[in-house]
């Protein structure tokens, strides 16, 4: 059996994101630098009190073509805005006629894919029996799987499509999972990152476990932080071979995961296991803890989880690497946070941009890493580290660079 | 594309009638007939107590077979991990549903949240070996035994490390249940490693093109239909008879991976 070629580095050779900016790079770019928040109070009927999230405007609007109407769901539609947004669906037609439809992978990460649609149907249950509406497409909405066969479908792609679904680390996960597969020789190029909707399931879920921010958005490394806002978006990017993406093209150097091994939704209080995904990642990339420009925190904003990560970024990076969370922007996007953060990671990294943690009028004074509060300029920055963590123990942090 | 390859080792199994791969060998085999039975799936000894009473019936079948396929692997804690389930937990994931819709109000139990994510099986099994190595959970709705193969395998390929691979799937609650039928319960599981290890030698291909139809010619096909994670069945019984096999796992409608088994 030959030598499999190195995993690293691949580049992101088109990249796309729909946050609660609306759609497209540059609405997340604008709001990063202006430190405007995506975040507004919740109105969606039939959702928890006095919360905030991160919706994206007009999805309902947006049109699924009529061959795939079966796949019409909040997720999907997501889905859509993004294949249609900052030119990525024709970057990867443009793959396509290099490598061929075969040799494409999709490989996306979901938390609760269609479920929204599910949610909808539940409503319309017969009276008698409760059975669900006849013209609900279980396969093509709530399953795992529609989002990487409607994504496949509409991109004309025939490589391998695959469903990951990790919680909150889906899309990181996701990423780091297609370049196995280019690395393996399966397929030359991925679409890889991930997809997550709003629906009920999830903000009453975290809720009930009493991890939402309440009466304003969440405020990340705040000393008075008290929770998550949850938002939805979506993260594409193209994953190919640097020598086959476009010049100038950010860089994944490399990826690491873990697992907790610990608790079911609590993660380790040390972080051991944010520790050990972080060190992979290094590893992976060849690369020491000095050679980190900036940390993009999980940083969903609970007491927890904070806490926990401001420990394991400190034992890795002291206090010399400057880290913040994004996610005041976002609002936590789940299945899809791994891979919109990878996005605004090489959005700081050609701006040169620490965007210190919104709404954070004081960080915690507990925290020993370095934590930035103010928007801060750090010309040629060259690295950054992204970190995801989620519900099961499941930890991957990825490593972006500027073009070689 | 280039074939992937790797060695299967220890192989773990339930399903109605299949009490675990050992148990099963002589069934799989063809040289004693199969009869449908009920499944048990114990709670999980390898658990702490309190987190034994949390766990429902795929977390039961998923750590059972991880468990028997790594009965003679010294280091557990060690393996990597891909588990791959179409369902994931759909009596937890129905309970929740229902309670949103609950006319005298919203009452979501915490552990049903934190259980309804589809790694909660990698979770509980990472929790009861005392794991902190890399794991990664798929979808895959009917393919998704073949989807977990070939994400195994290239683990396998790429880190040179040995990986755990699990399958699972149970029946949907109603009224999902008719929207997605499961005809049983099943878990599949197989500890893949790296060539230059003992073991049988399998080498799979993914294949843009449809897998060809076969009809069914006895009950064990007719069950490998049933479950997502039964469809593991043709490649199990290729491993029991331990005879030079050539497979097709559908994927989808569209896509499978082609299997070539030699056994040693």
């Amino acid at each position: 059996m030959p030598e499999p070629a190195p995993l690293w580095p691949l580049a992101l050779g088109a990249c796309s994101a729909v946050t609660a900016m609306g759609a497209g790079l540059a609405p997340l770019r604008a709001a990063l630098h202006e430190r405007r928040t995506g975040l507004r109070p919740c109105t969606l009927e039939g959702m928890p009190e006095d919360i905030w999230i991160g919706r994206v405007p007009g999805l309902e609007a947006v049109a699924i073509p009529a061959a795939l109407a079966g796949f019409a769901c909040r997720n999907n539609r997501l889905a859509e805005l993004a294949l249609g947004t900052d030119g990525f669906a024709t970057a990867v037609q443009a793959a396509r006629e290099r490598h061929g439809a075969e040799r494409i992978a999709v490989v996306l990460g979901t938390s609760t894919a269609g479920i929204e649609e599910t949610e909808q149907a539940w409503r319309r249950r017969e009276p008698a029996g409760g059975a669900l509406p006849t013209d609900f497409d279980y396969a093509r909405t709530q399953d795992l799987q529609a989002l990487p066969r409607y994504v496949r479908a509409r991109l004309g792609l025939r490589g391998p499509a695959i469903a990951v679904s990790t919680a909150c680390t889906s899309g990181a996960r996701a990423m780091m999972e297609a370049a196995a597969l280019i690395a393996a020789g399966v397929v030359d190029a991925a679409v890889a990152g991930g997809v997550d909707t709003l629906c009920r399931m999830t903000l009453h879920g975290f809720a009930a476990l009493e991890l939402l921010s309440r009466g304003g958005p969440t405020r990340p490394c705040a000393v008075d932080r008290d929770g998550i806002s949850i938002g939805e978006g979506a993260g594409l990017v193209l994953l190919q071979r640097p020598a086959e993406a476009p010049p100038g093209a950010p860089l994944l150097l490399g990826a690491g995961a873990s697992s907790d091994g610990h608790h079911m939704s609590s993660p380790h209080p040390e972080g051991l296991g944010a520790v050990t995904a972080m060190r992979a990642a290094l590893d992976a990339a060849g690369l020491a803890p000095d050679a980190i420009d900036y940390v993009n925190l999980h940083g969903t904003g609970t007491r927890a989880n904070d806490a926990m990560e401001d420990r394991a970024v400190h034992h890795l990076f002291q206090d010399r690497v400057p880290c913040s969370s994004t996610k005041a922007w976002t609002g936590h996007t789940l299945g899809a946070s791994g891979a919109i953060e990878t996005l605004i990671s090489a959005l700081c990294l050609e701006d040169g941009l620490v965007p210190g943690c919104l709404g954070a009028a004081s960080t915690d004074p507990d925290f020993r890493s370095a934590v930035a509060r103010d928007n801060r300029d750090l010309p040629g920055m060259r690295r950054v580290l992204s970190n995801s963590f989620g519900f099961g123990g499941s930890n991957c942090a990825l490593l972006i660079g500027g073009p070689a | 594309m280039s074939l992937l390859q790797c060695r299967v080792d220890g192989i773990g199994l339930l399903g109605p009638g299949l009490p675990g791969w050992e148990a099963s060998l002589a069934c799989l085999a063809g040289r004693a007939s199969w009869a449908r039975g009920e499944i048990s799936a114990p709670p999980p000894g390898l658990l702490p107590p309190t987190e034994r009473r949390r766990t429902g019936l795929p977390v039961r079948l998923a750590l059972a077979v991880a468990a028997e396929a790594t009965a003679a692997e010294p280091d557990r804690a060690g393996l990597e991990t891909v588990f791959a389930s179409g369902n994931g937990d759909g009596a937890i994931v129905g309970g929740i549903l229902e309670a949103l819709h609950d006319p005298a109000g919203i009452a979501i139990s915490p552990t049903a949240f934190h259980n309804s994510v589809h790694n909660a099986p990698s979770g509980y099994w990472h929790i009861a070996v005392g794991s902190t190595a890399p794991s990664v959970s798929l979808g895959g709705h009917d393919g998704s035994f073949a989807a977990g193969l070939l994400v195994a395998a290239t683990a396998v390929a790429t880190r040179r490390r040995p990986v755990l691979f699990c399958a699972y799937d149970v029946p949907m609650a109603p009224p999902l249940d008719r929207v997605r039928p499961t005809g049983c319960a099943f878990a599949a599981a197989l500890l893949l490693r790296p060539m230059g290890a003992a073991g049988n030698l399998l080498a799979l291909r993914y294949v843009a093109a449809p897998a060809e139809a076969t009809p069914a010619a006895d009950a064990l096909d007719l069950l490998a239909a049933e479950n997502p994670a039964a469809r593991a069945l043709p490649l199990l019984r290729a491993l029991a008879i331990r005879r030079e096999a050539a497979l097709q796992l559908p994927l989808d409608e569209s896509a499978h991976l082609a299997l070539e088994l030699a056994p040693c």
